[in-house]
């Protein structure tokens, strides 16, 4: 029988029966609930903004992208469902703040070209992530991913649609998306992860085959691709060590500011507290809707009881 | 009332079903993930907005997950070792003359 290491280096799916390390198991809960909450909680930025967006074709694309993020959580949810860790345990973990998600969701959205460089930077970095993870050796969250990519590739394209268009209009345009994109460029680079010297997780990820990239490697494919975007659209991007390298063919870049990620993940950041409590307050408004529906499903299946 | 159910009932998550999708006319259904929802109806209806957003469905079945029954995994035992030593069942495993097609 080949032991759990030599099927992973034989490029098998690991199937939610199979025989598996625990720590597998349990890396796997921790990386695909952190995953899903970021789904969630990613409705928020841009939600702030679809009672706002400035035509009636803006608002029904924004509110396809959140209700795809909504999407994006349940299939993930389900795949974490697959580990063993129920929905609800899982919800809780988010809830009583013992779970993370993104950094990047505790920034503030205050203007709607934030919600353009939203699409054309977090969504574009989160292909790249997502991309990968679509090769991961854990079939449900392979498959999940593929299922994402597919619809986030939309996300993308109607960011930089906007992003484009806003860098071609009015002086005060091109201020604007020209400032939301110094805005989000640094906190977008962090949303690779620490580099990979501080990354702990990362080298046992990627023995077992649920990453194939590392954090540095992933956030440079990222630069490479969105400075040649910004570009192409005479967008300037905020960092003064930004070089390209002839021979590597890669941009370089300045540091992070790492004292800013590691205050966000611990809770310091701009939106922290609003999101927690906009979450809480989704799941408690919810709860009676959540009973009802239970209920009147209990009634129904009474009711037909006694006629048969 | 089973344990979970008396569970369930503090703050429901609701039961849990299985999606299968009919991708185009005349296809097999196939997997597509799971969801919560309080009943048939409901899954039905939860499976369409979580599943089928871009037309990925002409036809959907929803099962609860606890019906499913599925075989071990393929490192718990020989269970398809009975299909392992019958080459005989495929047509590579015979020799035949080769019939020329004759132009007509």
């Amino acid at each position: 029988m080949k032991t759990f290491q030599e099927r992973i280096d034989n490029g098998e799916t690991i199937e939610p029966k199979d025989d598996m390390p625990d720590r597998y198991r349990q890396q796997l809960i921790r990386m695909m609930s952190q995953h899903a909450h970021s789904e969630v909680v990613g409705m928020l930025p841009e939600g702030n903004w679809i009672t706002r967006a400035p035509s009636l074709r803006r608002k029904m694309i924004l509110l396809s992208k959140v209700q795809d993020e909504a999407g994006h959580g349940l299939y993930l949810y389900s795949a974490t469902e697959t580990l063993g860790a129920s929905r609800k345990e899982v919800i809780n973990q988010l809830l009583e703040g013992k779970a993370k998600y993104s950094s990047i969701f505790n920034y503030p959205t205050l203007t709607w070209a934030d919600v353009a460089v939203i699409g054309w930077l977090v969504d574009g970095a989160a292909i790249i992530n997502q991309t990968m993870l679509a090769r991961s050796s854990y079939g449900p969250y392979s498959r999940a991913m593929v299922r994402i990519c597919k619809e986030e590739s939309f996300h993308k394209k109607q960011g930089y649609e906007m992003v484009a268009t806003m860098a071609d209009g009015t002086p005060e345009q091109q201020d604007m998306i020209q400032d939301a994109v110094n805005r989000w460029w640094w906190p977008t680079l962090m949303m690779f992860g620490p580099h990979d010297e501080n990354s702990p997780n990362s080298a046992e990820l990627i023995k077992w085959g649920v990453k194939s990239k590392t954090n540095d490697e992933l956030r440079q494919s990222f630069v490479d691709r969105h400075v040649a975007e910004a570009h192409e659209v005479g967008l300037e991007i905020p960092d003064d060590d930004l070089e390209y390298n002839e021979e590597t063919g890669h941009w370089e870049f300045g540091e992070i500011d790492w004292d800013e990620f590691w205050n966000v993940v611990k809770g310091n950041g701009p939106m922290n507290k609003e999101r927690m409590k906009a979450r809480r307050e989704a799941h408690e408004n919810g709860k009676w809707v959540r009973e009802a529906a239970e209920e009147y499903a209990r009634k129904q299946k009474l009711s037909k009881e006694k006629a048969s | 009332m089973s344990k979970e159910n008396e569970n369930n009932s503090e703050d429901t998550q609701w039961p849990l079903w299985e999606v299968f999708t009919q991708p185009r006319d005349g296809k097999p259904h196939e997997h597509a993930g799971s969801l919560h929802a309080p009943d048939a109806e409901k899954a039905l209806e939860n499976a369409r907005d979580v599943y089928t957003r871009r037309k990925e469905a002409v036809n959907l079945w929803v099962v609860p997950s606890n019906q499913i029954v599925a075989s071990k995994g393929e490192d718990e035992g020989p269970f398809f070792d009975p299909a392992d030593d019958k080459p005989y069942r495929h047509p590579q495993f015979y020799s035949v003359p080769r019939v020329s097609k004759r132009r007509s």
